[in-house]
């Protein structure tokens, strides 16, 4: 029983990638022929080099790896110090300061959007990749939230023992903590990739020149151009959804990790 | 003397390292809003300078058909769309719990999809939806059904985005799984012990025991519900007959297709009360179905 519905679920959430792979390799005569073929005979795999030749899909997948690297730079710099010292330090004001993290990880980003596109505009920052990357320096507060979840796991002993041998908190961070949060630093990388690999609104705020787009900004560009060919435009989604899925499928455990983390113990 | 120096050493580092999150949050988040705030109150489309005009943009959302629209469409959806994540999303996590050889593939299938939001994952949907030769249509024609006209006709293209959007239900059923995971086992052991079907294991035992659970992303898919934006720019463009006007889609437009800087920050404003009020219900609302294992000792 269990057993049927597991598969019949399968099917179904497998179906959309199976037509999308199939419709990627027809050729434009054969997309719209009703009862649709659903195994191309042949398969036009040039559909592949074609569709991403019309628009400059490497060079959108290398500015989206860019931002994603830099976003992740800044994540795990800022958000880790930030959240040990959530996790660790005392100090007056700090639970006070730790509501106005929860708060600010539900405020939504439309609310400010407005305003940081004019604070953006003032410095002159628009048409770069600068608002979609400094603020990761400032912290995250979900990954904020997630690591500081994180570090109260840890046991404090090793800590203890470091601080009685005289180690400072930077040297303690460094050269205990780090090491034994890399679990939980590999699930803020990959969330963030995530979050950069799949974000539309933020860049399409601030890109405006097709030389910088990202993989998202590219795929919409090149679907209101060419929205006749679903063809390539079905290969070309294929082709932005690969690196994605297959970050996912290599690091599985730590998006479980990471969602574990943030829900369980909120 | 000595001790007390120390926690005050403590107290700095502490603020010494929080200092870039607290700079962020006055730079990045509390500044912009008081500007905004500051904003509504004006006219300005970004190249003259901004004129004081009262309370005019929120009189002028009363009598603002489009912002009506917009407030119903995103209502509409999140009513449709978060029960149905609920359910689809327990009872997905629910199969996803079964002892059975390969699971962890299944696990991999359901979650997949979700983990790619964004543009590619609304254009799937819009070639399975195409009138003529989409997948859904070809097969309703299978068995004699002539499907409507999906995303391009007003009466269908919510529900439309709706059905989309339950390709990503594995994220909130990853969570659920998390929660069934680490239940204690000693409950379910003895509710079988005293001879309970499944049924009431289920009802009495693990959905009280999932509930801080199903709070959690109960609030969590409340807020994104009410962001939806690419999947309505990218499939519908808010249309036909502005059937698809998501609320920050009405206010991406007010910014940044027309530049009405002081509406659409007025715009911004509401959709915070708004999202703030409903967070605050469905805490408030927590005490009576929520319940803490801690609580009982």
């Amino acid at each position: 029983m269990a057993l049927t519905l597991l598969l019949a679920g399968a099917a179904l959430f497998l179906i959309p990638f199976l037509w999308m792979f199939s419709s990627s390799l027809k050729p434009e005569y054969e997309i719209f022929a009703v009862p649709p073929q659903l195994i191309p005979n042949p398969p036009r795999w040039a559909n592949y080099p074609e569709a991403l030749t019309f628009v400059p899909f490497g060079r959108y997948m290398l500015n989206t790896l860019f931002i994603s690297g830099v976003t992740i730079i800044g994540h795990l710099s800022s958000c880790t110090v930030v959240a040990y010292a959530f996790a660790r330090l005392r100090a007056p004001g700090r639970d006070a300061l730790f509501l106005v993290v929860l708060a600010t990880m539900m405020l939504p980003y439309p609310v400010t959007m407005v305003p940081l596109y004019i604070l953006f505009q003032s410095l002159g920052w628009v048409n770069t990749i600068l608002p979609l990357t400094v603020p990761a320096f400032f912290g995250s507060p979900l990954y904020i939230f997630l690591l500081r979840q994180f570090f109260l796991t840890l046991p404090t002993d090793l800590e203890d023992a470091a601080r009685i041998d005289g180690a400072n908190t930077a040297q303690i961070l460094w050269y205990i903590m780090l090491p034994l949060a890399r679990p939980a630093l590999a699930t803020v990388a990959l969330f963030t990739f995530q979050a950069t690999w799949n974000d539309f609104l933020a860049p399409l705020i601030y890109l405006h020149n097709p030389q910088s787009y990202t993989v998202t900004l590219g795929l919409q560009f090149f679907r209101t151009s060419y929205t006749t060919n679903w063809a390539y435009l079905m290969a070309a989604s294929l082709v932005t959804m690969l690196p994605m899925a297959l970050v996912f499928l290599l690091a599985q455990r730590h998006f479980i990790k990471g969602i574990t983390l943030t829900g369980m113990k909120g | 003397m000595v001790r007390r120096s120390v926690s005050r050493r403590e107290a700095l580092t502490f603020y010494l390292c929080i200092a870039p999150w607290l700079a962020g949050v006055l730079f990045f988040v509390l500044g912009p809003m008081l500007v905004s705030l500051g904003l509504s109150f004006t006219r300005w489309d970004l190249l003259s300078p901004p004129s004081f005009v009262g309370l005019r943009n929120y009189q002028r959302m009363l009598n603002d058909p489009l912002f009506w629209q917009s407030l119903k469409v995103t209502a509409t959806y999140t009513l449709l769309y978060v029960p149905t994540e609920l359910i689809g999303g327990l009872s997905l996590a629910l199969l996803m719990n079964q002892r059975l050889p390969g699971i962890a593939v299944f696990r991999t299938i359901f979650y997949l999809p979700s983990v790619l939001s964004g543009v590619a994952f609304v254009v799937v949907w819009m070639w399975i939806f195409h009138p003529e030769a989409g997948l859904l249509n070809v097969a309703l024609a299978y068995i004699g059904i002539t499907g409507p006209r999906w995303l391009t006709d007003p009466h269908t293209a919510l529900s439309a985005l709706w059905m989309m959007s339950l390709w990503g239900l594995g994220r909130a059923a990853v969570i659920y799984l998390a929660g069934l995971k680490s239940m204690p086992k000693e409950l379910h052991e003895a509710a079988l012990i005293d001879g309970a079907t499944p049924w009431q294991t289920f009802r009495y035992v693990t959905l009280p025991l999932l509930t801080p659970t199903i709070f959690f992303n109960l609030v969590l898919s409340l807020i994104t519900t009410f962001q939806t934006f690419t999947s309505a720019f990218v499939a519908t463009n808010g249309g036909p007959l502005d059937a698809t006007l998501f609320f920050v889609l009405y206010l991406y437009q007010q910014a940044f297709e027309r530049f009405s800087m002081g509406y659409a920050a007025a715009l911004a404003w509401v959709l915070f009360l708004i999202i703030m009020t409903l967070t605050l219900l469905v805490v408030r609302s927590a005490d009576r179905w929520v319940y803490y294992e801690g609580a009982r000792h």
